[in-house]
């Protein structure tokens, strides 16, 4: 791989230990992927922050790192915390872990690192236009930047995308490079999907077909004129997880679409298809056992925020219910009472933070949500029996 | 014998092979207090990584996996070194934050549990000889 002088300078150490390690990572991935040169990037989201994934281990390392002078060069944001990092005591987290969880907090801001601590980066001001290289870990928002922005990035882990924050730089291989952008097969649609849940059983279905695809896991998705910020917010999350996929591309939607015309590899999804993946994750005999309910996975956007208010308002919540989102968004919806709503009928706004990545296996027995991902992760990690059903019927559940 | 390897981490070590014929899952699949192989079913359960010249076709599972690498050299659990048929990033990420020499492109059929392996990452260097006596 061709290195430029500042970057062989990084690699030999000129520009500290830290920085050093980052480039070592960085050529190291290059040479694995057959990288010829690297590309300057504009954006970073980091993954790996909650104390309950990394461990002394992990924290070890990412101090390792400040000390040793990493920067961020680039605008670098973090993911979700095991926590929320200003009110942690409302979700019963245990005070040993809050510290923890506040020195990987501290180790990241030290590098310049900004502890946005969200899952929806494009919703908390770090957006990449078309076109740009980013560096991105987090698989549900790697995808809404390729697919949704045009933006491009491979599937970064946290120490990668760390890598990419201290030096500013990507190995140039997989998606960074037009040619694998294209798609590879074709999804046709042939029903019509509303809610949320509904594009993320579209992602379980269409995910399960492409994820041991040797053709490649770009799908061409036909029959979707429309969708929002919010079901295009669901499908990332859903098809990443399942499938393993982190670009997509849909015709009247989605940026490059229309430079590309349908693959004949095609998998067919019918009303049938989208009903048996929505029952494949709902997992009817937990219903009279549901002790945890959560929407935000990926974090509410404003909108729905605002949705979950109308729905909540005077109505008491009776069981635990967390509502996952950003700190941004958690301000406005303040600002528009939204949250004061919300906060009347009992149920929690947990800020940084979601039931993915805090420390909550053991607490719980069954979960209700709207996301294929939570429910995913609900299962393998936590260990939770997990229903997923549409907005209206979690928000239901909830005050059963 | 002499093996060529691409240097995916340098620096050099000798040790002991453990050969896996299974693809390594560092995250949840070794317990990074012992260096033990935890896996329920994995070929290597029940048998130590510590110290040994690790050998493997590539690693899997969650990227935290890194992390596992990077704990197990703090509890002075970690291999003496990694070869790998095909390196991916968990394995190679890991290897380096934990330094840990590692070269990629070797074939496993070369090599046994017990033999005596020197490993020269800064030349991309391998030689096998005797297997060696643990005493």
């Amino acid at each position: 791989m061709q290195l430029t002088q500042q970057q062989t300078a990084m690699l030999e150490g000129d520009f500290g230990p830290a920085t050093r390690k980052a480039m070592q990572i960085l050529s190291a991935l290059g040479k694995i992927y057959g990288a010829e040169h690297m590309l300057p990037v504009t954006s970073v989201q980091i993954a790996g922050v909650s104390y309950d994934n990394l461990g002394e281990a992990g924290l070890g390392f990412l101090d390792e790192m400040a000390s040793g002078g990493g920067q961020a060069r680039v605008l670098a944001t973090l993911n979700p915390a095991g926590m929320d990092v200003e009110d942690w005591p409302a979700l019963e987290i245990d005070p040993e872990f809050a510290a923890q969880q506040q020195r990987v907090i501290e180790a990241f801001t030290r590098m310049g690192v900004v502890a946005s601590c969200t899952c929806t980066p494009y919703l908390a001001g770090n957006v990449p236009h078309f076109g740009e290289h980013i560096a991105w870990a987090e698989s549900s928002a790697v995808c809404y930047a390729n697919a949704v922005l045009g933006a491009r990035t491979n599937r970064e882990g946290g120490p990668s995308a760390l890598a990419t924050a201290l030096t500013g730089f990507t190995p140039a291989y997989g998606l960074h490079l037009p040619e694998n952008r294209r798609p590879t097969c074709t999804v046709r649609l042939e029903t019509a999907l509303n809610d949320p849940a509904e594009f993320g059983a579209l992602g379980q279905a269409a995910g399960l077909w492409l994820q041991n695809r040797p053709e490649g896991r770009v799908p061409y998705i036909t029959g979707l004129e429309h969708a929002t910020l919010e079901q295009l917010k669901a499908l990332c999350a859903s098809i990443a997880t399942y499938g393993g996929a982190a670009l997509f591309h849909i015709p009247g939607v989605t940026p490059e679409a229309s430079q590309y015309s349908p693959p004949a590899l095609a998998l067919t999804l019918t009303r049938a298809e989208i009903d048996a993946a929505l029952a494949a994750m709902d997992d009817t005999t937990a219903a009279d056992e549901i002790d945890f309910v959560s929407l935000g996975c990926p974090h509410l956007s404003l909108a729905e925020m605002a949705r979950l208010a109308a729905l909540l308002d005077g109505k008491q919540v009776k069981k635990t219910f967390w509502i996952t989102t950003s700190r941004l968004t958690k301000l406005a919806a303040e600002r528009m009472g939204y949250a004061q709503t919300i906060t009347a009928s009992g149920a929690i706004i947990a800020a940084d933070t979601c039931c993915v990545v805090a420390p909550i296996r053991g607490r719980f027995q069954a979960l209700a949500t709207d996301s294929a991902k939570a429910c995913y992760y609900a299962a393998s990690k936590n260990r939770f029996k997990t229903r997923v059903l549409p907005f209206e019927r979690v928000v239901e559940e909830a005050l059963k | 014998m002499k093996i060529h390897a691409r240097t995916i981490h340098p620096g050099s070590a000798r040790g002991s092979a453990l050969v896996s014929r299974a693809a390594i899952s560092f995250f949840g699949g070794v317990d990074p207090d012992s260096g033990v192989v935890v896996e329920a079913g994995h070929p290597l359960h029940g048998k130590s990584i510590a110290g040994r010249v690790l050998v493997f076709p590539t690693g899997k599972g969650s990227t935290v996996g890194s992390y596992t690498l990077y704990r197990l050299k703090k509890n002075g659990k970690a291999p003496a070194a990694i070869l790998n048929a095909q390196c991916e990033t968990i394995t190679a990420v890991g290897c380096i934050i934990a330094d840990i020499p590692c070269l990629d492109g070797v074939a496993l059929d070369e090599f046994v549990d017990g033999l005596f392996v020197v490993v020269d990452g800064d030349q991309g260097l391998i030689e096998t000889g005797a297997p060696f006596c643990e005493g």
